[in-house]
């Protein structure tokens, strides 16, 4: 296990490595960030210093070994727009998201699991056909969209809760969140049920998928057969199965969820580092964009490593030695 | 929260009246884009410098249509060709309760061009220009040639504390400590990407607000930031979107504040090469670039309806432009009208000049840049090809296309042919887009820095030239009017239209509309 | 079904059965009349694609035939060309109707192409790894892992800003974007597939590889895979009308579904409700469709459901 550990390590540095590759020169081929900064009124001789000042007036791989130098001190550069150092603006703005990415999850699990449970049950019940479509529904419409009618209707008509912006913070084992206080609860809860919205469209389908396919399998035919109430046969059995495939694609969905708050950290001025990227790239900030895909790229290496163990727990046959490199 | 505030506000009532005039009465306003920095030298940019301008004050105001009026500075004048005197106000008090002299502003001027990391720098106002000072409350400016733009450039610099200011660092303006300045608000908190606090300066020397607590959040999607303001969140909104202005004012909720703003709208076409990329015969084949001809110029001038562009794309909110900036400004002409839209002349114009049967090409622009920015580029090219011209449409993000538009061709040449883009006029007079748009391309001197069409006059250059050194106001005004009147003439460009700019606001709040397109807590008012 | 693996099926037992795979399948599909009726639904927004020219009265691509002045009309209002706007119009004077029947063309061709393209693409990488297993497993996956860390929205950029905008190029942004979900799934299935008996067994009877995967391997990955294919090509034609929300989508003159929506969302506080409601039930019409034929087609496809 510990060896196993230490491989895939060694394996995400070496992601990580190709990631800053093709992610730094990705970025670089992308317009011109100095006329994203100078003001209009500045002339040729203020733009040619911009220039230089960003040193942007050297070849590219002098850039990339100048930011791989700075890398390996734990300085992933200087963000163009703030002058900050890229890496502590993303951690400032990252418990924001994680906030939000973690409650969405935690929405579509909650929702999503035991309404796919019913509908892989009970198939053709008229419930089962009302929450199959509706989570059609879930991930026809785009995200933007159904975003600003959650506004309209719970923050506009309604008033139950504010449209946009982030709450106060509460702390709570030394955590500090928006969710440990009533304020901070009130303005996320739009936010995260928009971002959840697809992955619990997700979880339903795989869940009752799952399900159909478990309970047509030999082994609940046993279990039923050896007398056992159904109630475990579901609880014990059939939930353990179905868990593999949702685990690994809730999993997944926790790096598509953070990737995906772009859009809804715009539509609910949500001060997370969604929103901080998408300014970033429309605005050309290239450190940040670098900055962001490495942290990005890490957390979601290290996401997968927990997956894979997850697994192994989960179901034996999976065996962790199996994959090694 | 707001609801909460609201309850408060109902269980706290009485005691409110109690407390008299003086009430506690907090204002938070929806802006579309943050500022980068509480330090108001790190990045000129106007997000920024609206939000600095709660907590700093400058030697020259700016009133909401960019007059010049005495701020920390009661008076200024030129005392020989090359040297202005400032005479600073007195008893003023920093936010730290030091007072205000011509340390002060010496500091600031030093440092204010000289920012670390500084991304947009203040130095392109200061350049050239050597400051001393007399006695504490008196200060020369000193440059080479004569300057008449001296009290509009220092009106762009904000004047910070000598104690514990110019030596600051930008993170500790952000962070609070250095924030201090002889403004109308003092500093209370700074989130990025979520909200600045301020709060009232009790002491300040000049017109005191009536907002004892105000919050800025940035919103920057359009209909979120509308819904704020109808869900209650916000007080105001800035930048409302042209499309839901008609609903909003059907709203008895709300008021529209509007004002037109000093940026017009305007399309360069490129005049400087024989064989132009996105020009092409019909059919696809090359052809010498026709737009070197004014006659084509002026027919594609003709050939658009500029009430068409303000009435259907822009809904009514905006202003037919004939020149570059509004009227009422400095530097505009009284003679030059609005092209009239003429479909006809403009063929007409086009056979005259070679082509009956019209040409191909492409217009570029911005989608993320000006109000309606990709719809006008779409309707421009509709018109176009409705005589001829068959006109095809590309527009990019702002990211992307700036950079191609200023220097993507070869040989850092403009790329395109046919560009949509916009200019607002910072110093507020008209010097300002004739030097950098009109004038010709030329680095040495700084001139036509965003000449993206190379136009090329050699009479205009001199109009402009012998203006920009030209102190006396009336002979300067004079000048630029000339100057702007012959480059419309020429069609250098074609303006299409000035931006109106619209605020929101709760019922019994309103906002004096700023042509600079600032968002200030000062200037909102209750009716 | 499943007691085949156990044996190779012999060209006698196929040539005694009395139906075709094909018939049987077919007979299946349509005892559901959801799924039917979503087939007929999905033809025939596939044909009023296809036939689009000749049967609106504005190509909304020529702007000879688009004028601004006809922008935001209601439904009903009449055209300046002379003809009735059923749905009304947009913003910048296109006919909705015309618009939503071109703009289905460019949404169903993105949509299908990036789906097929990257299912194909992602299941044979998925099976790969998933039999290699070792270091070009360990290798595969990390690709993998690379890919799915990519936001979709940054993908996009890039592509426009190195090849300029265009279908084709956000075709291959989202097969870029997506492949990696299809490899995944297969990988992950292929795994659990590869540790039970009937492989072993297949193994120890002396049955090659490529057999095992494409016969045994490959059909217990197809439940999953038209999950994640159906619920992927839903997304894809929304995630287009994303990127066109985030700034980055198809070019704003030749608008796909994606881009009407996304330009509908300006307006959807302004009261004209048509330029985003219309658009928007086109593309519903069109995703819940393909998601309905994709539900049944799973449980169709899938022999251990079967009674």
């Amino acid at each position: 296990m510990t060896v196993f550990i230490i491989r895939r390590l060694m394996q995400a540095i070496l992601v990580v490595f190709l990631m800053s590759v093709i992610v730094f020169f990705g970025v670089n081929i992308v317009g011109d960030p100095v006329y994203m900064l100078v003001s209009p009124d500045a002339d040729q001789a203020d733009i040619a210093a911009a220039i230089q000042r960003l040193g942007l007036d050297r070849p590219i791989w002098e850039q990339y070994w100048l930011f791989l130098k700075g890398a390996a001190q734990g300085d992933l550069g200087d963000s163009f727009i703030f002058g900050e150092p890229a890496l502590r603006l993303i951690l400032h703005h990252m418990p924001a998201t994680m906030e939000l990415a973690f409650s969405a999850l935690m929405l579509a699990i909650i929702i999503g699991i035991p309404l796919g449970l019913y509908a892989g049950l009970y198939p053709d019940s008229g419930l089962s056909k009302g929450i199959m479509a509706s989570s059609i529904l879930g991930f026809s419409l785009p995200t933007f969209w159904v975003g600003l009618m959650l506004i309209m209707l719970f923050a506009v008509e309604l008033r139950w809760v504010p449209a946009t912006g982030r709450g106060d913070l509460g702390s709570l084992l030394g955590i500090e969140s928006s969710l440990f206080t009533l304020d901070g609860l009130s303005h996320i809860f739009l936010p995260a049920l928009n971002l959840a919205l697809l992955k619990i469209s997700l979880a339903i389908r795989l869940t009752r998928a799952g399900v159909r396919e478990a309970m047509g399998q030999d082994y609940v035919k046993y279990a039923r057969a050896k007398g056992l109430s159904t109630r475990r046969i579901i609880s014990v059995h059939v939930m353990k199965n179905i868990m593999i495939p949702v685990v690994t694609v809730m999993g997944l969905e926790f790096g598509s969820l953070i990737g995906f708050s772009v859009v809804t950290e715009t539509i609910f001025a949500w001060p997370g580092m969604g929103k901080l990227l998408i300014d970033a790239i429309l605005q050309l900030d290239r450190p940040v964009v670098v900055a962001y895909l490495m942290i990005i790229v890490l957390f979601f290496v290290l996401i997968n490593l927990i997956v894979d163990i997850l697994y192994s727990i989960l179901d034996p046959r999976v065996r962790l030695q199996d994959q090694g490199a | 929260m707001r609801k909460l505030t609201a309850a408060t506000a109902v269980a706290f009532g009485i005691m409110a009246m109690a407390a008299g005039a003086a009430s506690a009465e907090k204002l938070t306003i929806g802006l579309a884009s943050e500022p980068t920095a509480l330090d108001p030298h790190f990045h000129n940019l106007g997000p920024n410098n609206a939000t600095t301008l709660h907590i700093f004050d400058r030697l020259v105001d700016q009133n909401e249509k960019q007059q010049l009026l005495p701020g920390l500075a009661t008076s200024w004048k030129p005392i020989n060709d090359t040297t202005w005197e400032f005479k600073l106000r007195e008893g003023v008090k920093f936010h730290d309760g030091s007072d205000f002299n011509a340390d002060d502003v010496v500091c600031t001027i030093e440092r204010a061009p000289n920012v670390p990391n500084s991304p947009s720098s203040f130095g392109t106002y200061l350049k050239g220009k050597t400051v001393e000072k007399i006695d504490d409350f008196t200060i020369h400016f000193k440059t080479a040639e004569p300057y008449p733009l001296m009290a509009n450039d220092i009106s762009t610099i904000r004047i910070i504390s000598n104690e514990t200011g110019c030596n600051a660092t930008t993170e500790d303006f952000n962070a609070g400590p250095a924030a201090v300045g002889t403004g109308p608000f003092k500093f209370v908190s700074y989130t990025p990407g979520e909200s600045i606090v301020m709060e009232r300066n009790e002491d300040y020397w000049g017109k005191k607000p009536i907002w004892s607590e105000i919050e800025f959040r940035p919103i920057s999607s359009g209909p979120s930031r509308v819904a704020s303001l109808l869900a209650g969140d916000v007080d105001m909104i800035a930048a409302v979107p042209t499309t839901d202005i008609t609903t909003l004012k059907a709203n008895g909720d709300v008021t529209l504040s509007q004002g037109v703003s000093n940026r017009v709208i305007y399309l360069h076409m490129d005049q400087f090469r024989e064989n132009s990329p996105f020009v092409k015969a019909n059919g696809g084949g090359d052809i010498k670039n026709p737009l070197m001809d004014v006659r084509v110029r002026k027919a594609i001038s003709m050939a658009i309806s500029r009430d068409a562009i303000v009435e259907r794309v822009m809904e009514g909110v905006a202003l037919p432009a004939g020149q570059l900036l509004p009227e009422g400004f400095f530097g505009v002409s009284d003679k030059l009208d609005v092209v009239a839209y003429d479909p006809e002349g403009a063929k007409a114009m086009l056979a005259e000049a070679g082509y009956p049967d019209g040409f191909e090409m492409t217009i570029h622009g911005p989608n993320d840049r000006y109000i309606n920015d990709a719809k006008i580029a779409e309707a421009v090219a509709q018109m176009l090809t409705r005589v001829g011209i068959k006109t095809a449409v590309e527009t990019m993000p702002r990211s992307v296309y700036f950079g191609r538009a200023s220097r993507g061709g070869e040989g850092d040449l403009p790329e395109f042919s046919f560009i949509l883009v916009g200019w607002g006029a910072g110093s507020g007079e008209a010097s300002s887009p004739l030097k950098s748009l009109i004038h010709t391309f030329d680095a040495d001197k700084g001139f036509g820095s965003s000449n993206r069409g190379r136009h090329s006059d050699l009479e205009t250059d001199a109009l402009i030239e012998e203006a920009l050194r030209t102190v006396d106001d009336a002979k300067r005004q004079e000048l630029l009017a000339q100057a702007t009147e012959r480059a419309i003439e020429n069609v250098a460009i074609i303006p299409t239209h000035f931006q109106v700019n619209t605020w929101a606001s709760r019922k019994g709040l309103k906002y004096n509309a700023r042509t600079d397109e600032y968002t200030l807590a000062m200037g909102v008012e209750k009716e | 079904m499943t007691d085949t693996t156990a044996a190779p099926p012999s060209e006698v037992a196929k040539s005694a059965k009395v139906e075709t795979p094909f018939q049987r399948f077919r007979a299946e599909f349509f005892e559901s009349t959801i799924a039917t009726v979503a087939l007929g639904v999905f033809i025939i927004i596939v044909l009023l694609a296809i036939f689009a020219p000749w049967i609106t009265p504005q190509n909304p691509y020529d702007l000879a035939q688009v004028s601004v002045m006809d922008g935001r009309l209601p439904p009903g209002a009449e055209a300046f060309d002379g003809y009735t706007m059923w749905l009304g119009s947009d913003g910048s004077g296109r006919d909705l109707y015309s618009a939503i029947l071109y703009g289905l063309r460019i949404s169903l061709t993105v949509g299908l192409a990036s789906g097929v393209i990257a299912l194909l693409i992602g299941m044979a990488i998925g099976l790969i790894a998933a039999y290699a297993g070792g270091r070009i497993e360990a290798f595969i996956m990390r690709v993998v892992d690379l890919q799915l860390s990519f936001p979709a929205s940054l993908v996009a950029l890039m592509m426009v800003a190195a090849l300029g905008k265009g279908v084709d190029k956000i075709i291959l942004a989202l097969v870029i974007a997506q492949w990696a979900y299809y490899a995944r799934t297969v990988r992950a299935t292929a795994l659990v597939e590869r540790g039970k008996e009937y492989v072993e067994a297949a193994q120890c009877l002396g049955i090659s590889r490529a057999r095992i995967v494409f016969r045994h391997i490959l059909p217990n990955c197809m439940a999953p895979l038209i999950v994640v294919g159906t619920v992927q090509t839903a997304s894809a034609i929304s995630l287009e009308a994303t990127l066109s929300f985030l700034g980055v989508g198809l070019p704003q003159t030749e608008p796909s579904i994606g881009v009407l929506i996304a330009n509908g969302f300006e307006y959807m506080l302004s009261g004209r409700y048509w330029i985003s409601v219309f658009p928007g039930i086109a593309l519903l019409l069109t995703v819940v469709s393909i998601n309905l034929v994709g539900d049944h087609l799973r449980d169709v496809l899938n022999p251990r459901l079967k009674k």
